[in-house]
């Protein structure tokens, strides 16, 4: 297979699109890398994804796939030959899903109210609640990985993907905000599985260096701030 | 061995029907336990400690909680009798697609339409509207979302064949005419009719005043 037939479009800074990635890169397919620019969407984008207009999306020979977490499902189902992404028991299938859909519905957003904070007391707020969620994520690393390096086990996983692809603005946010939120207090088993998951041979080339997406967060509230058409 | 596997539900918990309807299509034979949201029960906070929620299925003493991944845990536990998802990944992937399109998109806005205030509920009327398009152009040539039989899809969008109703005739707003959208009327009359499920149904009027005391 060509790697004209996988493309995945993106952006550099996205943690959503560094999930796709890191699964491609998990089952050696290759893949041709197209990013979006900040503030246009190509015709390639608005043609593959009409629902939501977002990336990322994986394309495959002729179909579209959307969503981040369905791309990762159907990653792992098409090619089998590889190392498997999702458990293979159906109750630790419901677990890493369970916990991937905590990441995107609750604890993500509540990370991003961090950076939208108005004033210190909302802002300590917005910490609390984070540092809450990864005390529970801590106890979910507790459980999958029983003793392994990886919520997934020996190799990384679902649910190693799904979180590990925030560490890059997670890093950022403790930089701007001055603030420690993976912390040896409270996620001592998270703070190792962090500098793992970004040493893995399928995450190392795809995760954003902090600086880089430090300087870009920058451009990016300057953004947020200005006054927007809405979507 | 009804015990082995128990729902925990309320009345009118859209999400919780979903595994109503799971479970009878599987024929699975299953415990409800319903659960009053405004004085929810130790068992069920010990069951799902994290979003305090229904619903959460209960099988052998182990807890799933969230809507879809339970929908997914029963296909692939339950996998002899009536596959929910298809086996394609393709298939897979679009029916995984637009079950979160369902709720992450679709309810909002809806909710928005006939419970919301103002500009927003006259803003939201017009995204349904072009978004319910995406949803009928989904059951061109077929009776179900997933084909000849109910599937996962139908499923994920059940809500519709009992909400739409109550929603518009609480807010007075018609979001669904059978002229614009045929085919998804059509649907919404198929799932309700589906014998299966006739006992499922929460009480109309019920509904009507559980959602007149949202606005």
């Amino acid at each position: 297979m060509s790697s004209s037939e996988v493309k995945v479009l993106g952006a550099w800074a996205s943690p959503f699109v560094m999930r796709a990635r890191i699964s491609l890169n998990i089952k050696s397919v290759d893949y041709e890398f197209l990013q979006e620019n900040l503030g246009s969407k190509s015709e390639l984008l608005l043609k593959s994804n009409p629902v939501h207009k977002k990336i990322p999306v994986l394309i495959h020979g002729d179909k579209a796939i959307s969503e981040s977490l369905v791309i990762v499902q159907y990653i792992d189902e098409v090619w089998t030959s590889s190392e498997s992404i999702l458990p293979s028991d159906p109750y630790d299938r419901a677990i890493a899903r369970f916990w991937a859909a905590y990441l995107d519905e609750k604890w993500f957003p509540s990370m991003s109210k961090i950076a939208r904070a108005r004033g210190e007391e909302e802002k300590k707020a917005a910490i609390k609640l984070v540092q809450e969620g990864l005390v529970l994520l801590e106890d979910a690393y507790t459980k999958c990985s029983k003793g392994k390096m990886f919520f997934g086990g020996e190799k990384i996983g679902f649910l190693d993907i799904a979180l590990g692809c925030f560490l890059g603005w997670l890093r950022v946010t403790e930089k701007a905000h001055k603030v420690k939120l993976i912390d040896e207090a409270y996620s001592p088993g998270l703070v190792k599985w962090a500098e793992n998951f970004c040493a893995d041979a399928a995450v190392k080339d795809v995760m954003p260096e902090t600086d880089k997406l430090y300087e870009f967060s920058k451009v990016l509230m300057a953004k947020m701030r200005a006054p927007q058409k809405p979507a | 061995m009804a015990t082995e596997v128990k729902l925990f539900r309320s009345w009118s918990s859209r999400y919780a029907l979903r595994i109503v309807w799971a479970l009878k299509l599987k024929g699975v034979e299953f415990e409800a336990i319903f659960e009053d949201l405004s004085n929810k029960s130790s068992l069920l906070l010990q069951y799902n400690p994290v979003h305090k929620k229904v619903p959460v299925l209960v099988h052998n003493g182990k807890p799933v909680c969230e809507s879809l991944v339970i929908l997914e845990y029963v296909d692939e536990t339950w996998n002899g009798a009536h596959p929910l998802l298809p086996k394609d990944p393709f298939a897979k992937a679009e029916a995984r697609f637009w079950a979160k399109f369902s709720d992450d998109k679709l309810m909002p806005l809806i909710r928005k339409a006939t419970l919301g205030n103002g500009e927003e509920k006259e803003e939201a009327r017009v995204l349904t509207a072009e978004n319910l398009k995406h949803v009928e152009e989904l059951l061109k040539g077929k009776k179900f979302f997933g084909g000849e039989k109910i599937g996962y899809v139908d499923l994920a969008f059940g809500w519709m064949a009992y909400l739409i109703n109550v929603l518009e005739e609480v807010s007075g707003a018609t979001l669904i005419k059978k002229e614009e959208f045929p085919l998804l009327s059509k649907w919404m009359e198929n799932f309700y009719e589906f014998p299966e499920f006739k006992e499922s149904w929460p009480d109309h009027d019920r509904l009507i005043t559980k959602f007149k005391n949202y606005g």
